[in-house]
């Protein structure tokens, strides 16, 4: 069979998401981010939600996210997303509201947000991308930073004794009654990238049938931050990431009201 | 035995060469241009055995820049 007769349309079985806006990101070559776009693009179009969703950019790489996503967005304050979602919220009954925060915005500047938004239980969800490292701004330390993991700011690697101890912030989400479903996922393989899509489609459905709060956490990569290549970062991140935050689970309540 | 007949297209001027889709493809289908580049100068994926593809779509879902479509035939 020739390429000719396989390419048709009939035959196709993936396609680039049409709610993808036809431009270049910003983003480094390999980055996790631009995974996780095309995964939220692809569960809005299959939802058929796109003309009830807001979302909520962050201050991060992901500062750009409403260039690249063809819904309605609002730009954060750095840490603000989760309060920003509120107002839009409960502004907006009926829509599909949602932050996209990485692990400076959501679990350094914006603790307070995060946690007081996930225990008012407002019905938004949040997807938090941990690449462990505050990407945008060069690559320095962030609470999510593993111990001996170099950065600008640890140039020989977080210490316990100066820095602190990695924060791992959803399980003190879970821990929350406000939130209805926090899992952890990753999108380093064709697997975990179809699971963590799984996944979001699970909390924009929470959110929109007034469950409460779903946080979904996406163990990511800064291959530039971490002075790898891309496919270096995937199995560094296997090896040593999901030891402080393992995939999977951490809270699914099915039939919580408000 | 079915056999299944596999293609991709990419969008080579919106690769950025991260080399994703080389790693994932189980088929070796997939290699970066190693002289070539395309207008913003990245070494940009290619078919180098296509005739090897099934279709499996593995390449197109991890790449970032959403620039892989996948094509399948089943031939029964
Ligand atoms: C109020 C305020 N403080 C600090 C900054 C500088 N700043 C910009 S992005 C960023 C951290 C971003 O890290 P993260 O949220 O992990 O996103 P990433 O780039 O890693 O995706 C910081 C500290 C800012 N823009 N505004
Ligand atoms: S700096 Fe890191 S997080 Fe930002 S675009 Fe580059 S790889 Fe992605
Ligand atoms: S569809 Fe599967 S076999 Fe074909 S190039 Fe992509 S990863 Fe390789
Ligand atoms: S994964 Fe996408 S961007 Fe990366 S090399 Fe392959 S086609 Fe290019
Ligand atoms: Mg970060």
């Amino acid at each position: 069979m020739t390429q000719e007769e396989i390419i048709r349309p009939e035959n196709k079985v993936y396609s680039r998401p049409d709610l993808l806006c036809d431009v270049h990101t910003h983003y480094c070559p390999g980055c996790s981010h631009g995974v996780v776009h095309k995964i939220i693009a692809q569960v809005l179009d299959e939802m058929g939600v796109a003309d009830r969703t807001i979302g909520i950019a962050p201050v991060g790489c992901a500062v750009f996210a409403y260039n690249y996503i063809d819904v309605d967005w609002i730009e954060a304050a750095h840490g603000r997303a989760p309060a920003l979602a509120t107002a839009a919220n409960r502004l907006n009954p009926g829509r599909l509201v949602f932050t996209y925060q990485g692990d400076g915005d959501l679990s350094a500047i914006g603790t307070a947000e995060t946690i007081h938004a996930c225990n008012r239980g407002e019905n938004i969800a949040i997807i938090f991308i941990n690449n462990a490292i505050y990407g945008m701004t060069g690559g320095q330390m962030a609470p999510t930073t593993l111990l001996g993991m170099k950065t600008a700011t640890t140039p020989y690697g977080r210490r316990a004794d100066l820095n602190g101890y990695p924060l791992a912030i959803t399980p003190l989400l879970a821990q929350l009654d406000g939130t209805c479903y926090v899992t952890r996922q990753a999108v380093h393989t064709p697997a975990a990238v179809n699971k963590a899509k799984r996944a979001i489609r699970k909390a924009f459905e929470n959110a929109l049938a007034g469950k409460g709060t779903s946080v979904v956490e996406v163990v990511a990569t800064c291959n530039s931050g971490w002075k790898m290549t891309p496919a270096q970062s995937n199995q560094w991140m296997a090896e040593h990431m999901f030891e402080k935050y393992p995939l999977g689970d951490l809270k699914d309540v099915e039939s919580k009201t408000k | 035995m079915a056999k299944v007949y596999g293609a991709v297209t990419i969008d080579t001027n919106r690769c950025k060469g991260c080399d994703l889709c080389v790693v994932s493809c189980p088929a070796d289908v997939l290699l970066l241009q190693p002289q070539e580049v395309n207008d913003r100068g990245y070494h940009y994926a290619y078919a180098a055995n296509p005739e090897k593809c099934i279709g499996c779509a593995a390449c197109a879902t991890v790449c970032p820049d959403a620039c892989i479509e996948v094509y399948r035939v089943v031939e029964k």
